[in-house]
């Protein structure tokens, strides 16, 4: 079922989305279920799982951190599926985020397929474009998962509505010219580009890249559908001591992101 | 333009295209308007060439190597590209892109390295037309070759050690590319091989291609015919294709491109990308790359940094995948083993990734002498010097100190 519903729901209570990424995997496949299950609890209105990969090219250091150490932990594929699986078994609308060549490597048919067993609702890919993700499209019309494609300050209005055609679910506005990771302040390139895309669709757009805090969320949320954390969730788990003391870390800081994200 | 060259949206055959984030589309198309512009601007081809030839030494010499042609049974010629100002055919790169930069308005330029040549070549570019320059290389790069660091401070660079991942030319790549996406309204990316996103394979080729264009005009004014084999080593790719692509449409010239076989393909040390590789989506582009089942890239191998990467450019895979030309494996071993031969019989002492081309060259000499007759033509690429692996060199024969006869 689309992510959409989580946005709609959100907008039927006058507030924008909450959506929180964490890795599969980090710091180990039960110890991510148990993280993206507490911020689910805590606040979060749709889940980003990322699939860890060798070379994430659009993320920061600490994202890096964070797939590195579940790679090294033996993560699979198939790991990330099962952890799908488990999150979305609460109810919570569950999108995989993944760069392309391990869903190519597993066979684009079938990781649609199986994602959609698991209960998932689509992919984020942030390296591959709608022009180039002909294959993609095809799978995921056919096995009904949202399409979530990103665009960025640098997109033309053209391509800008060439992505949100082939969209389904959310449409990801990167908020800045830049990767993932926290930042201090929130990008003044945010807004004009959520403008630029929502000249160009109905879909809900979620703006990513840099949120941390309750008061950036609260920010954010005055003009976007959805507000995009990840970094500062995964900086949480890493800062932690141990897994009761990320659990904890983890539940304060969502809550403090829903609070925002309400205009609080 | 030959049957073998990219369409329009960047893919030869099944391979290539531009598998990239949204953030960098504006910047790789306005990269092409530019490209594509330049290539039909007679001013800029002939500015290019100017500098090619008054500073970078082009045309590189097409030479007859007696002593070696008789050990191998055939005569071999060698594209001397080790002339070249910076030592190798990355100059005639690094060139055109910065010609480009400039072209484009853009004031910075950035680059990724592996053992430091195109680092090298990236900032002796850019002191030439007096760009910024930002070099990304691997932390263990950083330290097995601060000599080449040197020079790229000297000319003016800034030299940043990547610790992420593997700290290794792949992870360098990324985190160019991530400097990129912050700072593409001012900086070009000085792609360092003819691999990555579209257009950088087709344009990297462009201006490497004066190899083979300069080889085939020499090989058949000096011998009154075409070669019967060509070969070159292959990393990433940018010197095979740079000289196989005035030979593709000459059917009669068999193409071969050396792969780095490290300790051999039967083990996991290696960067046999074609030979041992699956199809796959790498910095970029659809090509064959080392990776895991779940589609991990593996780490490559190879005693030669400049052939050591996961990866290799898509054309190449296209011309693998279609038959026009034959990539083998060449270990560590037989690569040391030709430097050795060619330093003692020519006294020339060839980068060791060239002597993955000249160690291939000469497997298959024999039986090009059966097929073709002694006077077959035999045309390898050299296309770098040694200078820079005399630390490799000294490990690897046990050289220097009182031991040495």
């Amino acid at each position: 079922m689309s992510v959409q519903r989580a946005f709609d729901r959100a907008k039927a209570e006058g507030r924008s989305a909450l959506v929180g990424y964490l890795p599969a995997g980090f710091p180990d496949v039960p110890g991510a279920i148990e993280a993206i299950t507490t911020i689910v609890e805590a606040g979060v209105d749709v889940v980003e799982i990322g699939l860890p990969y060798s070379d994430p090219v659009m993320d920061g250091p600490t994202i890096q951190a964070a797939a590195q150490a579940a790679l090294e932990g033996g993560i699979r594929t198939a790991d990330v599926l099962r952890t799908v699986e488990a999150v979305a078994a609460t109810g919570v609308p569950t999108v995989v985020m993944t760069y392309w060549n391990p869903v190519e490597r597993y066979g684009v048919e079938r990781f649609a397929a199986d994602l959609a067993n698991a209960g998932g609702s689509g992919l984020i890919t942030p390296d591959i474009t709608p022009d180039y993700g002909g294959e993609w499209i095809a799978a995921a019309d056919a096995h009904d998962l949202d399409k979530i494609f990103l665009v960025a300050p640098s997109s033309t209005d053209e391509r800008i509505a060439m992505t949100t055609a082939s969209c389904r679910g959310f449409v990801y506005a990167t908020a800045v010219m830049g990767v993932t990771g926290a930042r201090t302040t929130t990008s003044d390139l945010a807004e004009p580009l959520v403008a630029r895309t929502k000249a160009t669709t109905d879909l809900p757009v979620g703006v990513g890249l840099g949120v941390s805090t309750g008061a950036q969320a609260a920010e954010v949320a005055r003009f976007a559908d959805g507000v995009i954390v990840g970094s500062a969730f995964v900086r949480a788990i890493q800062q932690a001591g141990d897994q009761a003391a990320a659990v904890k870390a983890l539940r304060a800081l969502t809550e403090e992101l829903a609070a925002g994200v309400r205009g609080a | 333009m030959t049957q073998y060259a990219a369409d329009e949206r960047g893919f030869f055959g099944d391979f290539g295209g531009r598998f990239m984030p949204e953030a960098l589309v504006a910047a790789l198309d306005e990269l092409d308007v530019a490209w594509r512009e330049a290539m039909a601007d007679p001013a800029f081809i002939a500015d290019f060439e100017a500098i090619i030839r008054d500073y970078a030494g082009a045309p590189s010499r097409l030479y007859h190597a007696e002593r070696l042609s008789q050990q191998a049974g055939v005569t071999v010629l060698l594209k001397r590209e080790d002339l070249n100002h910076t030592g190798a055919h990355k100059i005639r790169n690094v060139l055109g892109q910065a010609m480009l930069t400039k072209r484009m308005g853009k004031t910075r330029v950035i680059a990724e390295t592996g053992a430091g040549q195109h680092g090298v070549a990236s900032a002796t570019a850019a002191a030439y037309f007096g760009l910024d320059c930002t070099v990304y290389m691997g932390a263990v790069d950083t330290r097995r070759q601060a000599l080449n660091v040197a020079r790229m401070q000297l000319l003016g660079a800034t030299v940043i050690p990547v610790e992420s991942g593997s700290a290794t030319l792949k992870d360098a790549i990324n985190e160019a590319l991530r400097d990129w996406v912050a700072s593409v309204d001012h900086t070009a990316y000085l792609f360092g091989t003819a691999a990555g996103p579209h257009p950088f394979p087709s344009m990297v080729r462009d201006f490497c291609r004066g190899i083979g264009d300069e080889a085939r005009a020499q090989c058949l004014e000096q011998f009154g015919r075409l070669p019967d084999a060509i070969a070159a080593c292959v990393g990433g790719g940018s010197n095979a294709i740079g000289l196989f692509t005035a030979f593709l449409d000459d059917p009669s010239v068999d193409i071969y491109g050396f792969e780095a076989g490290g300790e051999g393909v039967d083990t996991p040390r290696h960067a046999a990308t074609i030979h041992a590789g699956q199809s796959g989506v790498l910095h970029g582009a659809r090509t064959y790359v080392l990776q895991d089942e779940d589609g991990q890239t593996i780490e490559s191998h190879s005693i030669s940094a400049g052939l050591d990467y996961p990866g290799v450019g898509p054309q190449h895979s296209h011309l693998a995948a279609v038959g026009r030309a034959v990539y083998e494996p060449v270990t560590d071993t037989e690569a040391m083993d030709a430097l050795a031969l060619l330093s003692r019989t020519e006294g020339i002492i060839p980068a060791v990734e060239s002597a993955h081309a000249l160690a291939g060259a000469l497997r298959i000499a024999p039986r090009l002498r059966e097929e073709k007759g002694e006077d077959a033509l035999l045309l390898v690429n050299l296309s770098g010097r040694g200078d820079k692996d005399m630390g490799t060199a000294i490990e690897w024969f046990g050289l220097g100190g009182e031991e040495t006869s």
